[in-house]
């Protein structure tokens, strides 16, 4: 069943400037390999090559961060919104450097 | 350039300075095209350190439609340095998401906070300069 999938500003080239596509899939991790399937410039953006979520990505089961629901077994419907945002992070020392306090 | 309305600024400020000791950070909502920021989108920072950040993700979703919803577009970012100077550490410009955003420093290291912007594309940092808006 095709799910509506919201793309973040800096992915939105590769799917030719749109801000959301419809793609198959019963599984959020099988949307988003349509969705790099269909869009290749999409691919690798999401899942990594282990077949993981990016760690530099969110992905949103309508208000729902997915890494707390089953990731990418999370099952969808066409009634659902998948939606994908850059993980933003940083701070002042590498993560190496830094030692929990 | 970033067009910094006042009470956007000041948003921005007061919420670093209500984070201490830890770094905080926020998104900017604003017109893309201009570079004008329109709302101070104040987040959580999850990694609740003084010298990492990162924005609660369930916050960045509430900010990005809230700012869709109203016509705009998340247009950057911005954090504190609690201890350095208002520029991009190594951190931040591996991690920059967008290359379209402004990246905006608050350094918190003097009594007169230090608010910088830059863009980060691909590595390459660049400052711009920040415009405050008198509204």
């Amino acid at each position: 069943m095709p799910v509506q999938v919201n793309l973040p500003t800096v992915l939105r080239s590769h799917a030719g400037g749109a801000k959301a596509v419809s793609v198959e899939g019963a599984t959020v991790g099988q949307v988003l390999k349509a969705l790099g399937a269909t869009y290749p410039g999409l691919s690798g953006q999401v899942i990594d090559s282990d077949g993981a979520l990016h760690k530099f990505v969110n992905v949103y089961l309508n208000d729902d961060d997915v890494r707390y629901l089953s990731a990418l077994d999370t099952p969808v419907t066409d009634a659902d919104e998948i939606s994908i945002l850059p993980a933003v992070a940083g701070g002042a020392v590498s993560v190496a450097e830094h030692r929990p306090r | 350039m970033l067009l910094l309305p006042k009470l956007v600024h000041d948003q921005m400020v007061a919420h670093c300075l209500s984070g201490l000791p830890d770094e905080a950070c926020g998104l900017l909502g604003g017109v893309p095209e201009t570079g004008e920021a329109v709302t101070c989108y104040p987040t959580r920072n999850l990694a609740a350190s003084a010298k990492l950040y990162t924005v609660d993700p369930k916050e960045h979703l509430r900010a990005d439609r809230d700012a869709e919803a109203a016509g705009y577009s998340i247009i950057g970012v911005f954090h504190s340095h609690t201890h350095t100077e208002a520029y991009p550490s190594p951190t931040d410009v591996a991690q920059a998401p967008d290359p379209t955003w402004h990246y905006v420093l608050v350094s918190l290291r003097d009594v007169q906070p230090v608010v910088r912007s830059y863009g980060i594309v691909y590595g390459v940092v660049t400052e711009e300069p920040v415009r405050l808006q008198p509204r």
